[in-house]
Formats: structure tokens, sequence, C-alpha cells
């Protein structure tokens, strides 16, 4: 298992071990693929499609996609920037994403991807849906306006708080997060000390009382784009 | 009636072994029984089978033959694919409206009749035509319609529908349907006579390597669509470890335009549970499950007859025909309208009672499948094939076809064509050559492989229907002279709107924007820029979609940008103050005016 893969990403050579991702083989030789739906103590879902990465010119996601011997794989190219852009733009125009009113501002993942892509608007048209709201809890205020349904909350529920207070319900654009309950978040075991109270990239799962304990200006991405911290073990 | 519920749902989920991974049969069945999945039986199934009650929810609200609302004890579910509406469903539509006095989605007040649209039903040969719960109406008019409602009121009960009876099977006492095979052309392979056991009995004669060899050696490819090498697959499969293997027959043919393997079902079923046989005896597998789409489900009591008939002659069972060791047998897996679970790992989770969303590759279904074992699925024709090379050879069955592509291919075609149904035709055929066989040889447009295959104009006609030219899966959909081609294109761009699984992003919010992008060309407000939009974007899709039904349904719209860019060009035009709205502002202002109880005086137009 502990075979030796060596394999390129953009022409930089890099020698990982065999069962790695191409994102975890990247990560660790400080070369940023971006991403939203990957979280590092979760499974990886491969569902938001933003780490697309051509692999011997065929697209896979580099979340899932394991590392194999002389692969070429691309992950900085005009193409594919344009792609993720276009991902990111469905992500904005099929919630309601009002940044400006929004707690997670400068902590939310999608917020900082667009801004490391160079978004400053969406270029498709606004699908202003109805989304559900739910602050029946005690501690956490659910805001289905700004899901981006990357599942995260799912699996951290089942596989590691082993709970499942929440699942995914209906299918296609209708596709959404519901909560093991008759309706409302209130009626599950759901706590804030939960593995999957503290996995949302977006602000749809929200601790309530801590919106702004760290100000805005001192936040994750305030002064530094998303990435970072990856590029920055580059040696 | 809340014990009542519980004590019916207690024995449904008992009936099931009250094993979560039989999920789909359990709500199925509840869903037959009391004509929804209510909250509260959500709640009880999840109590009895050990799971949380929002992975029930997830499940129902996925398939859209199950509904957490209450249905009608009747549901009429209206065919409205693109071939119906050529036919004039919209009439029919009408009439059910009329006949009911209700609209599509709802249900008559005394609560007894649901009506609904449903996409294809494969029926495409005989449109229009409508699912009764479980019983096919074909050839609707207005004045059938009128007939059945009339009938339906007299006792609630569909099975009881006076109509007349189909051809072959059809009219056997067991399926008792009005469908007609609507078969127009046997070849040597699926629809010629053969001897039921020839296959199998050859295929226990030597080792399992030996009939992957024999399969590889005919160069059979997968009719499913994808067209992967069938030896190659069977051969990963016996090779991968694992505790038990399982092959999986792939009946939910849900791709709009495809009914071929209904006539497999009706009339070859016996050859097809051979085929499954071979297969299991191939890769060591000891049980097979046929994963029939739900609007099938007239053909069932058929199919287990079959495979009754077939474990007496110890066809299935214990020691298959005398051979020591080989235990084989296959059960039925019903879907419940749901097109990507025709997708194999969709399909595969469907199989295992959970959402039918595809899953992520690596690993592949040789390697871990269904319920974590090594899996093979194959298609129905395929697995035909499959027997028939163990009965007659492969040398026999590449003396059909094509070099790069052996043996026919069932091509179920429909649309403006003199005689629809379907054709056993070798691989190799031109187009030119299929539209004078099934007389369309005025032929605008022809739709190869159904909608995520390609839009061909006459310029293709000279091309081949084969794995290195046109690939498919079985549809074929022609369209004359009058049909408007962005219509068409907009109108499957609807049907993966309403089928993708909304598992990733490009495809299910990136199908939408294609289909606005060709709402606004239709409304006549498209401009020439929507045309490379529409290009950037179906690109787009194609290259970050997770499965394969993301990576071609933009195809519609891109074949016909490329083969019927003037019906496009005709379309669009340059705004004159060189603005693009990309919003209705009258729509997005109702709302506030509402709410505000006045009109607004800026924009009243
Ligand atoms: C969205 C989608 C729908 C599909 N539907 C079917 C289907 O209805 N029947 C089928 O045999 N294959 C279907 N396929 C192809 C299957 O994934 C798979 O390739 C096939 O069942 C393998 O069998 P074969 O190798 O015998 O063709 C579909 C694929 C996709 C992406
Ligand atoms: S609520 Fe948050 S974690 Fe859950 S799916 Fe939505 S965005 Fe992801
Ligand atoms: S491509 Fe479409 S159908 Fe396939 S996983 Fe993505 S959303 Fe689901
Ligand atoms: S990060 Fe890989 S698909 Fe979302």
């Amino acid at each position: 298992m502990s075979e030796q893969i060596t394999f390129t990403i953009d022409g930089v050579e890099i020698k990982d071990k065999a069962g790695q991702t191409i994102m975890q083989a990247a990560d660790e030789a400080g070369i940023y693929i971006p991403r939203l739906c990957r979280h590092p103590d979760l499974p990886p879902r491969g569902s938001c499609r933003v780490c697309t990465v051509f692999v011997n010119g065929k697209p896979q996601a580099a979340c899932t996609q394991p590392i194999a011997e002389g692969m070429t794989v691309e992950n900085d190219t005009p193409e594919l920037k344009e792609s993720r852009r276009n991902i990111i733009d469905m992500l904005f125009i099929e919630g309601n994403h009002f940044c400006m009113f929004c707690e997670k501002s400068g902590n939310c993942e999608l917020q900082a991807l667009a801004y490391r892509l160079g978004i400053l608007s969406p270029k498709y048209p606004y699908f202003f849906p109805k989304k559900d709201v739910d602050s029946t809890h005690p501690d956490i205020f659910l805001d289905l306006n700004r899901c981006i349904l990357c599942g995260r909350c799912v699996e951290a529920s089942r596989d590691v708080d082993h709970k499942g207070v929440f699942e995914f319900v209906g299918r296609g654009i209708e596709k959404k997060i519901a909560v093991n309950a008759e309706a409302d978040l209130k009626d599950t075991d759901f706590a804030a000390t939960d593995k999957a109270a503290d996995v949302c990239p977006v602000g749809a799962i929200n601790k309530k009382r801590t919106a702004f304990s760290t100000p805005i200006g001192k936040r994750l991405y305030d002064t530094k784009p998303i990435g970072s911290e990856i590029e920055e073990r580059k040696k | 009636m809340s014990e009542n519920l519980q004590s019916e749902i207690k024995a449904i989920c008992q009936g099931s072994g009250n094993d979560r991974t039989k999920m789909m049969d359990i709500v199925r069945a509840v869903q037959e029984k009391f004509g929804q999945v209510s909250s509260e039986a959500m709640d009880i199934i999840a109590k009895f089978v050990n799971c949380h009650r929002v992975e029930v929810e997830g499940i129902v609200s996925f398939y859209t033959f199950l509904s957490k609302n209450p249905k009608g004890k009747v549901i009429i579910r209206l065919c409205n694919d693109v071939v119906d509406k050529m036919a004039g469903v919209g009439a029919v539509a009408d009439a059910f409206k009329k006949e009911l006095s209700i609209d599509f989605g709802q249900t008559t007040t005394d609560g007894k009749i649901t009506l609904e649209y449903t996409p294809c039903i494969g029926m495409c040969d005989q449109a229009p035509a409508a699912l009764i719960n479980d019983e096919v109406i074909t050839y609707l008019s207005t004045d059938k319609v009128k007939e059945i409602v009339a009938d339906i009121k007299k006792h609630y009960d569909p099975s009881k529908l006076k109509h007349r009876l189909g051809d072959g099977n059809n009219a056997d006492e067991l399926v008792h349907s009005c469908v007609h095979n609507g078969l127009r052309k046997k070849g040597p392979v699926i629809f010629a006579d053969y001897k039921s056991k020839a296959g199998l009995k050859n295929a226990l004669a030597v080792s399992p390597v030996e009939i992957i060899n024999v399969v590889k050696a005919a160069r059979l490819r997968g009719r499913g669509g994808a067209g992967f090498p069938t030896g190659m697959k069977w051969q990963f499969t016996r090779a991968a470890v694992g505790e038990k293997k399982f092959i999986l027959c792939n009946a939910d043919e849900g791709e709009p335009g495809t009914f071929k393997d209904r006539v497999i079902l009706t009339e070859r079923a016996d050859m097809l549970f051979e085929g499954m046989a071979i297969g299991g005896y191939a890769i060591g597998a000891q049980a097979g499950i046929l994963y029939l789409r739900g609007e099938y489900a007239y053909l069932i009591k058929l199919l287990e007859k079959i495979l009754k008939d077939r474990r007496y002659k110890n066809l299935l069972g214990k020691d298959i025909l005398g051979k020591k060791g080989f235990n084989f047998d296959i059960t039925i897996q019903m879907g419940a309208g749901a097109y990507i679970c025709g997708e194999e790992t969709a399909l595969i989770s469907s199989c295992e009672g959970l959402r039918g969303d595809p899953k992520t590759r690596p690993p592949f279904p040789v390697q871990k499948g269904y319920l974590g074992y090594p899996t093979a699925v194959n298609n129905v024709e395929t697995l035909c094939c499959a027997t028939r090379i163990l009965e007659m050879g492969a040398a026999w069955f590449a003396e059909t076809g094509s070099k790069g592509s052996p043996g026919t291919k069932l091509l179920s075609v429909s649309g403006d064509c003199k005689q629809p149904g379907v054709y056993e035709l070798p691989f190799g055929i031109k187009v030119k050559d299929l539209l004078k066989e099934v007389g369309a040889e005025d032929a605008q447009a022809v739709l190869v492989g159904g909608p995520s295959g390609q839009i061909i104009g006459p310029n293709d006609y000279n091309r081949t229907i084969c794995y290195d030219d046109l690939a498919t899966g079985g549809a074929v959909i022609v369209f004359g002279s009058e049909r408007d081609m962005v219509e068409i294109a907009t109108e499957y761009m609807e049907f993966f709107v309403e089928e993708n699984c909304g598992y990733c992003t490009p495809c299910r919010v990136g199908n939408v924007l294609l289909k606005k992008h060709l709402d606004k060309i239709l409304a006549g407000k498209g401009e020439p820029q929507d045309l490379d939009a529409l290009q950037e974007l179906g690109e787009s899709i194609k290259t970050t979609s997770r499965c394969g039904l993301g990576q071609t349904s933009p195809n519609p719209v891109l074949t016909t940008l490329k083969n019927f860019r003037q019906s496009y060009e005709k379309k669009v035009k340059k705004s004159p103050d060189g603005m693009q709205p990309t919003f209705d502002i009258r729509k997005a202002l109702a709302d506030a005016e509402k709410i505000a109880n006045r009109q607004s005086v800026m924009f009243t137009k």
C-alpha cells in the first residue's frame, strides 16, 4: 500500500503514496486545487465539481480521483477556471445569497472562492427561489437560502455524530436539505456541539449568539485568499 | 386509522425482513396500499427498519411514483414525451381535464382519480399513451378518453378497463394488455427462433473463464448505451475479490424513444434470464436482480411466471442442470419512476434501498457494486446476445454486423415515420437506409440515441449506426419538415431538468439555465450572444458533470446548434438598445405590489 507513485500537475512532478487522491497529493505539495464540498474530516462526495481537473485529458473530480503512475493532471488552465467560475455562479444564483447581511461573510468558503476566481457578480440570471428558514432550535439557526447542497452536514451528522439529523429530499433543482423530524430542527436531537454544526461552508447552519464574535475585517478570508494556507506549504 | 396504519406497515416491513436495503419494496407497498407514504407512515417505517425518518422521506421524495401527499385510488399518468406531443397529446390532455374537471397535478374532489404527466413510458410507437395505475393504454384519442373515464368511474379499478388485446404475450392472461409489440423486423440474434436452455447447457459444459473468452471472441459490447465490452466486464467482476458476486440486469429503459427492451421482456424473457444465469456462472454469482422500471409493472406477473417455470425446469435454483455447486436465482426489483436509475451506479443505489443517486467512481461496480460486492450490470439486450453466443458460437455472432460492431442492434423507431416499431438490424446500417425501411425518407432530422445522443440532419444520413460512428442504446426518433428543432431541443432539456438527480451543481443548475435560455429564444427575446452562451454553458456542463446524465444532457442543444443553426439564427435578433434583459420586471414586482396594494408607477409594462 505504501507504493510510490509519480505524476505531474501542470508540469510539476509529484511523488506520493498509492491510495491518495489527486487533491490530497496536491495539498501536500502546496498546489491549491479549488474546492467547495470537500471537508478534510469527512469522506469526499464529489458533488460541487469545483475541483474538476483534466486527468490525461479526461475531466475528473480531484477530490475523489486516486493518483496513478504517470498520470498528467491539468489544474490551472483558462478553460477550467471558466468552468469553475460557472459552477460558483450557479451556486449563487440557485440560492439567495445576500453577503452584505450574512453573518458568515468573511468566513464563507463560497464567497472566498468567488473572490479568488475573480467573480464580481454572477453572469447568470438569479432564480430568486423561495427557501425555508428554521429558527426553532434554541442554539442553531438554519437558513436554506444560503445552502449550497454540499452534503457536509449530512455526512457529519450520520457518520461522525451518529444522529442522522440531516438528509437530502427531492431531486434535481428541487433537491434540498431536510431535518429528521416532521418539520422543525427543534424536534431533532441536534446539538450545537455536534460536528454537523461546524462543517457548513456557507451561512446555512449558524450558531445563534455568535454571529459577530469575530468582527468583520478579522475573519478567515479577510486578509488572505482561500487556499493560501495550502500554497504556503510549498517548499 | 392510525392503529391500522401501524399494523399494516408492520406487516409490510416484516414481509421484507425489516431490512433497510429492501426500502424500495417497503415504500412501494405502502404507497400502493394507502395511496401515499404519509408523514406518519415514514415514522412507522423508520421505526421498524431501524433508520432515520428523514431517510425514508429522502427516498419517497426522490421517486415520482411515491408521494407524501395522498393520491387518488386511480392515477392517470399521461405521457408527455416529445413523440406523444407530435402525436397530438395536447388534445388528449384537454379531454382528460374536461372529463375529470381537474387540471394536471390535481386529484378529483372525491379523492378518487389523480391526473399527472409523466415522461416517456416506452410506448412511443403507439403514442399518445398513458399509464392508469399499472395498466398501459395506447393510441389515445379524445373519444377514447371519454370512454375510459366513463368506464373507470364505474369501478375505479384500472384492471377492469375494457380494451382490445395486443399481439403475442401481450394477450397472455398474465399480461392482458393492449400494448402491441410493434416488431417490424426480426433479425438472427434476438428474435429468430432459438432453443431455450441450449446456451446455458453449452455454458455449463465449459469453465467460467472459457465462457468469458467466447463472449470476448464474439466482441460483444454493451447494448445499453455505453458500449463497454461485455467479456471484459465479466472478467473484471470474476477477478475482483468478494465473498459474493452479483449480476444485475438493467431493464430501466428510460431514455426517451427507447422501447426495445419492452419487446424483449414480453417475448424473450426466457432468453434474458438464461443470459443472466450464464453471466452468473461466468462471474461466480449466485444471485441476479432484474431492475424493472416502474412503468413496466404490467409485465411483472409474466416475468414471475417465467422465473417459476425456469426454477421448475432446474434452469434456476440449486445444482442447475445437474452442475454440482452451481446455484443461481433471480429476483425482480421494481423501480418507481426515475430515469436516472438507468445509470448503473444509480441503479445499484436504488436496489440497495437508497435515493437513486449515482455513486462515486472508482470504485467501479465490477470492484464494489451492490452492497459493496463485485457486480456486473448488463442491459437486457446484451444478456440476450450472450445467450445466443453461447448457443451458436462466437464466429456465428460475428458474421453479422460490422467489423468493430458485430451482431445486430434493436432499434426502436418512432416519430414522423410511416412504420414506427422495433427493428432488429445488423450494425453498420446507414441512416439513409434505415429511413427508407421505416418510411421516412424526407426526414428533416433524426435523433439517434435518444436526447443524450445526437440530433442529425440530412448531411449526416450517410453515416452508419455502430459503436464507431453513431452509437445508440436503441432510440431513433424521426422529425419531419414541419418540426421546429429549437422547440424539440427545449422539450428535451425540460426532460433533463425534471430527471436529473440534483447531486452535482453543473447538471442540477446548468440544465435549468440552458432551458431558460431556450425559452427566451422561443419567446422571441433571444439575441445572437445567447447562441454563444448556450454553446459555452453546454460544453462546461458536459465537462464538469459527475455522471453520464449531465455529461450528455446538453447534447440536444449542442447538436441542434451545430446541425440546425439556421433555426436558431432565425429566432434571435440584436436588441435595439444593446441591453439584455435577464428578468421580467413586471413579474419581479408582482409580490411587492400585492403587499403594497398598489401598482408600480415606474414599471408599467
Ligand atoms: C442517465 C443514464 C441512463 C441510463 N439508462 C439506461 C437504461 O435504461 N438501460 C440500460 O441498459 N442502460 C442505461 N444506461 C447505461 C448504464 O449506465 C450501463 O452502461 C449499462 O446498463 C451497462 O450495460 P451494458 O454494458 O450491457 O450496456 C444509462 C446511463 C445513463 C448515464
Ligand atoms: S446546510 Fe451547509 S453543510 Fe448542509 S448541505 Fe447546505 S451548505 Fe452544505
Ligand atoms: S450529472 Fe446530473 S444526474 Fe449525474 S450526478 Fe450530477 S446531477 Fe445527478
Ligand atoms: S471539492 Fe471535489 S467535487 Fe466538490
